[in-house]
């Protein structure tokens, strides 16, 4: 569904990604792994098209969308939730995915129907599935930290994409909140079929619910494959200098 | 759902507090339609500027308030849908209402063309460029004596008899503010408002639901633009004379402290800020010239002690008072 092909991207002479290749097939789990500063957050804006990449190929669904602005890249089904949370603030619970429902029927431009009319059934189904009916009228800042990376994920998931990148969706989670992310990507994966990509630290949570795993060391790809093949893979051990995975 | 019934409680003394809220609302406009009987010369006219003003501000609030876009410069788009009138009106030979009509257009054309260069910078970026940018064609309005006769202005503008009455003045700008106020709240609470006010709590989360945020904030802009453009049509009807002063930049800070004043995050916010500082500034007007020292010690005192405005001040009270009753 997707591919990243030798793409290389540098800040001001530093080389965050210098050869990243990738291939993410259709209906699958792949997670990209990595020591930190990899360059796996880069990679992740370089696909959504929040930075621009000095060369090489991102081919979705056989399409170059390299180059193009976030808002059109997500328009052609790619979503995503980011490493920091990125919700709006200052709306209701209920407004966040309403925004995001708006946005993918194309009604961003209507100025005089009240949008309190639209999309509430399908508003309450998407915040009732994630567990967040309950905070719906409250400002989405005054939520938990745990609760806003699930408001995050479910307005990635608002705009139906086909494929749905996740950037370390349990950084800073408690291990009861990482355990309920771990069951909602397996859902979706599992039930629904939707292609993920995520990153994440956790090594448990990534050979937990991958099928597909890239490694990138110093913004170069050192193994792509299976999970058991990466683990065994040599260069990747010592890339993170016998560290368990 | 175990909180349902909490949620719908909630809904309930929403639609409670919002029908209470037009009801009072409605009061206020009927009591403006009969206050004119009641009121001097000099105070009818005061109130059709705070009415203009009030325009103003509502349709700055819209990029400021509902966009978070830092607009610096918004009197440039009242001034250019003044000075369109009055250019019309005195080097061509079309009617009063033609130019009306007109001059809107003409502010949202100019709200276009700065909103076009602006909106691809953010932040106070954004707001120097808008000052900029917005200090040019002041400047232009300044030097080009033969179309806009230069520092003197152009007074005298004709408008038609109906409208030199000051109950006429009054009553005109009374109704243009009722009706603009309404559309500008329904595209507050359309989808696009919505989307507006999204990007302005996070652009990037926006840009990733698949919203291009410039095209929208540039939108916003030119209906900002526009509305400021029938405010100053307004103000030719109540004044018949323009000068450069109207979109000087002192002027669009002005605007910017009646939204601050009244609660940017209000809808009828700067309104409130604009029938004040209109109010403030005739009775310092009396005492002293330094008005501008008066409004840098009013702008002092909101920022230190009521950020978000007063009536974000009252509405917020209000709000935790009525959560409160439930808990």
């Amino acid at each position: 569904m997707l591919r990243v092909d030798k793409v290389r991207k540098a800040f001001q002479g530093f080389q965050a990604v210098a050869d990243a290749n990738l291939t993410v097939p259709s209906g699958m789990v792949t997670a990209v792994i990595g020591p930190n500063g990899a360059g796996k957050s880069t990679l992740f804006n370089l696909i959504t098209g929040h930075l621009q990449s000095d060369s090489g190929q991102i081919l979705f669904q056989e399409e170059n969308i390299a180059g193009l602005p976030p808002h059109a890249i997500t328009r052609k089904g790619i979503g995503r939730s980011f490493q920091l949370i990125n919700i709006f603030q200052r709306l209701t619970v209920f407004e966040n995915i309403k925004a995001a429902l708006i946005a993918r029927e194309g009604k961003t431009m209507n100025f005089f129907l009240p949008a309190r009319r639209l999309f509430n059934d399908e508003v309450w189904d998407i915040l009732g599935e994630f567990g967040l009916a309950d905070f719906a009228e409250r400002s989405a800042s005054l939520m938990s930290y745990g609760d806003q990376k699930v408001l995050e994920i479910a307005i990635a998931l608002a705009t139906k994409p086909k494929l749905l990148l996740l950037d370390e969706p349990t950084a800073g989670m408690s291990p009861e909140e990482t355990r309920k992310i771990v069951q909602l990507i397996k859902r979706l994966s599992c039930d629904q079929g939707l292609t993920i990509l995520l990153t994440e630290h956790d090594m448990e949570l990534v050979f937990d619910v991958a099928q597909r795993i890239m490694v990138l060391h110093q913004g170069r790809t050192i193994a792509e494959g299976l999970p058991e093949d990466v683990r065994r893979d040599a260069g990747v051990r010592s890339a993170y200098l016998g560290e368990a995975i | 759902m175990s909180c349902s019934y909490s949620t719908v409680r909630a809904e309930k003394r929403v639609q409670k507090r919002s029908l209470v809220l037009r009801l009072a609302l409605i009061g206020l406009v009927l009591f403006f339609l009969i206050l004119p009987s009641f009121l001097s010369p000099y105070a009818l006219y005061l109130m059709a500027t705070i009415f203009t003003t009030a325009l103003l501000a509502t349709s700055l609030n819209l990029v400021l308030g509902y966009g978070g876009l830092m607009h610096l410069h918004h009197a440039v788009f009242y001034g250019v849908g003044a000075y369109a009138v009055a250019i019309l009106m005195t080097k061509t030979a079309l009617p009063f209402w033609a130019a009306a009509i007109i001059a809107p257009f003409a502010a949202a054309l100019v709200a276009l063309l700065i909103g076009w260069f602006s909106v691809r910078l953010r932040g106070l970026y954004f707001g120097m460029l808008t000052l900029a940018l917005g200090q040019l064609v002041w400047a232009i309005v300044y030097r080009w004596n033969a179309l806009t006769g230069g520092d003197d202005g152009i007074h005298a503008i004709p408008v038609p008899e109906v409208l030199t009455s000051l109950n006429a003045s009054y009553y005109l700008t009374l109704i243009v503010l009722v009706l603009s106020l309404l559309v500008l709240f329904a595209i507050v609470k359309s989808p696009f408002g919505l989307i507006l006010t999204a990007a302005r709590d996070n652009i990037p989360r926006t840009g990733s639901i698949g919203v291009n945020v410039k095209r929208h904030q540039l939108a916003a802009f030119v209906i900002a633009g526009f509305f400021a453009g029938i405010a100053g049509v307004l103000f030719i009807v109540i004044d018949r004379s323009v000068a450069p002063s109207l979109l000087y930049w002192n002027k669009s800070a002005e605007v910017l402290i009646m939204c601050l004043m009244g609660g940017m995050g209000t809808f009828l916010g700067p309104s409130l800020g604009a029938a004040l500082l209109v109010l403030l500034s005739m009775v310092v007007g009396v005492y002293t010239e330094y008005w501008l020292l008066v409004l840098g010690l009013i702008l002092l005192v909101l920022v230190l002690f009521l950020p978000q405005g007063i009536l974000g001040f009252v509405s917020g009270k209000l709000k935790s008072a009525s959560r409160k009753e439930v808990d």
